[in-house]
């Protein structure tokens, strides 16, 4: 609140020049001045336009990774193996939908529209998370994607919740809560797996085998080719770079994989005494950016699939415009009613 | 547990997102009263997961296919109104089931709100709409009438219960602009055909589909 006051003070200060030239400059300044003192920008400030656009970008993709994230655990719902897996699992997924209206919401309030970003979703416009064009085959792959998934989310969404942007700020720490009691349960699946028959124990490490190396490309390609990393963090719309976040993800889990009795597969992977960190092997960039430009396992299902839900679902959502349309009087049309039936009343 | 696992289909496949966490909010719901229920009789899994089609219990309504949006709503609409009537009679009783009951019949209230607003919009939308609900309601019309064959050991007074499901259904669909459909609301094989172990074509699969997982791996715990 007090931020908030603090900016209407400083967008008035930065009011007076307007008009003249140079009034941008002004406003740019006082921009500048509110991310020095980490405050937070709100949706009625001033703010440069390529700031909006990055914020939009990020934020739709952002949205978009967890309406499409939904589709690979939603495999499993059906086929769960007990029911109390199966209700975590129904309550994972409605949570990911929440998480993306909350997200879609905050998009809003830079100027675009839910449907509006959909619709850049569905024509391949803007993109989602490359790890979800990764196909979920065995019941263990569901505890893969919650520790390994929404773990490196997590690392990489904290630091969101400082994010210079208000909205998107406020958004990430609804969204991590939910997602860091995701990533326990997901821990938690795989080590009932992992303790389990033999059978179970070979696909928890099967599914770890196949989800580690996509979930470290979730951080984005190295420092030195991420071209939006710059910028973001001067804005501070980033706080870590790519890398960064990539290591303290894996200084997490490489304790973590041990406890459950699993091993990461890389052979390169060791403790750096020197560094206080891990070293780890190179990561196939080849795939990272065969997957993002389409041709990942699952890219053609996923997208086709939102797409037929959308499409299907369009004579739902013509219906409700036509009777919201129909009865826009709402609570006004029930007035109406009981007026009529008093006038009858009384004739 | 039939029911929520129909709703759980949904997941990924809804008309807005609204509806997504919307269906996946009722089939919680009734995914927990399932387990309430069956663990009232015994081991929930073992119940679940490995009987088969001909031992269980379910309402031939629960089970039918979610077809569009609106054969999911219209079978929403019959057994959420269904339920509400049932777990009101229930609730007041010392049964039981009563502390369910009380429970549940808060759920099932929002469920039935859900499947009303749905009817009003679908029936009262577009032309296009209005025929897909008209035809929903007529095809599951035929597996409403089991729902008040009395079961034994379930205490309520079942034509008080079939009188004030009708009159609640006949309310929405004439606000939806919709007949009650004409026929018969079950004809002599699916009168109470469910409670006897006998369903309908798709459950079997429905069963295979769910079971498999579990039935992969006997006696390993998840």
């Amino acid at each position: 609140m007090a931020t908030a006051a603090a900016h209407r003070t400083a967008r008035t200060q930065a009011a007076a020049p307007a008009g003249e030239a140079g009034s941008t400059a002004a406003y740019e300044a006082v921009f500048d001045a509110s991310v020095a003192a980490d405050e937070r920008i709100e949706p009625r400030d001033w703010m440069p336009d390529a700031y909006r656009s990055t914020l939009v970008r990020q934020i739709a993709q952002h949205a978009h990774s967890e309406i499409i994230g939904m589709q690979p655990e939603a495999n499993w719902i059906t086929r769960a193996p007990s029911l109390r897996r199966k209700a975590i699992l129904m309550a994972k997924v409605q949570d990911e939908a929440g998480h993306g209206l909350y997200l879609y919401s905050a998009a809003e309030t830079l100027g675009t529209s839910r449907d509006e970003l959909l619709d850049k979703l569905h024509t391949g416009r803007q993109k989602y998370s490359s790890i979800f064009n990764y196909p979920t085959l065995t019941w263990a792959d569901v505890g893969a994607i919650g520790w390994l998934v929404d773990g490196a989310a997590i690392t990489n969404q904290v630091p969101l919740c400082r994010c210079s942007y208000g909205p998107y700020a406020r958004a990430m720490v609804r969204v991590c809560k939910e997602e860091s009691f995701h990533q326990r349960q997901g821990y938690e699946l795989l080590l009932a797996l992992s303790r389990g028959t033999p059978g179970q124990h070979e696909m928890a490490q099967d599914a770890v085998n196949r989800w580690w190396w996509p979930s470290l490309m979730m951080f984005g390609p190295p420092d030195d080719e991420s071209s939006h990393s710059a910028q973001s963090m001067a804005w501070k719309i980033k706080r870590h770079s790519n890398d960064e976040l990539r290591q303290r993800f894996v200084d997490i889990c490489v304790p973590q994989a041990k406890s459950l009795g699993l091993t990461l597969p890389d052979p390169d992977l060791v403790w750096n005494e020197e560094r206080g960190q891990h070293d780890f092997g190179p990561i196939d960039w080849t795939e990272f950016w065969e997957v993002l430009k389409g041709n990942g396992p699952c890219n053609d299902q996923r997208i086709t699939q939102r797409r037929q839900a959308h499409e299907e679902g369009a004579w739902v959502r013509e219906a409700a415009a036509a009777y919201a349309d129909k009865h826009t009087a709402g609570p006004t049309e029930e007035i109406r009613g009981s007026a009529d039936e008093n006038g009858k009343a009384r004739a | 547990m039939v029911l929520s696992h129909r709703l759980g289909e949904w997941a990924g496949h809804a008309p807005v997102l609204e509806e997504e966490v919307a269906l996946a909010n009722i089939a919680l719901d009734l995914l927990g009263q399932a387990r309430v229920l069956l663990s009232m009789a015994g081991d929930e899994d073992e119940l679940a997961y490995l009987r088969e089609e001909r031992a269980f219990r379910n309402l031939q309504l629960v089970e039918q296919p979610n077809g569009d949006f609106a054969h999911t709503i219209a079978r929403q609409l019959y057994f959420s109104t269904y339920q509400r009537l049932l777990y009101a009679q229930l609730a007041t009783g010392d049964g039981a089931f009563a502390p369910l009951a009380a429970k549940a019949v808060k759920e099932v209230a929002y469920h039935q709100d859900h499947a009303e607003q749905w009817t009003l919009r679908l029936g009262d939308g577009t032309d296009v709409s209005h025929e897909r609900m008209r035809q929903a309601c007529d095809a599951l019309w035929r597996f409403t009438g089991e729902m008040f064959q009395p079961v034994e050991g379930v205490d309520v007074d079942w034509e008080a219960m079939r009188a004030g499901w009708l009159e609640s259904v006949t309310v929405v669909l004439r606000r939806a602009t919709l007949e009650v459909p004409e026929g018969p609301q079950s004809g002599a094989w699916a009168a109470g055909a469910g409670r006897q172990g006998l369903h309908t074509e798709p459950f079997g699969r429905m069963l295979a589909e769910m079971q498999h997982l579990h039935r992969s791996h006997p006696g390993a715990s998840w």
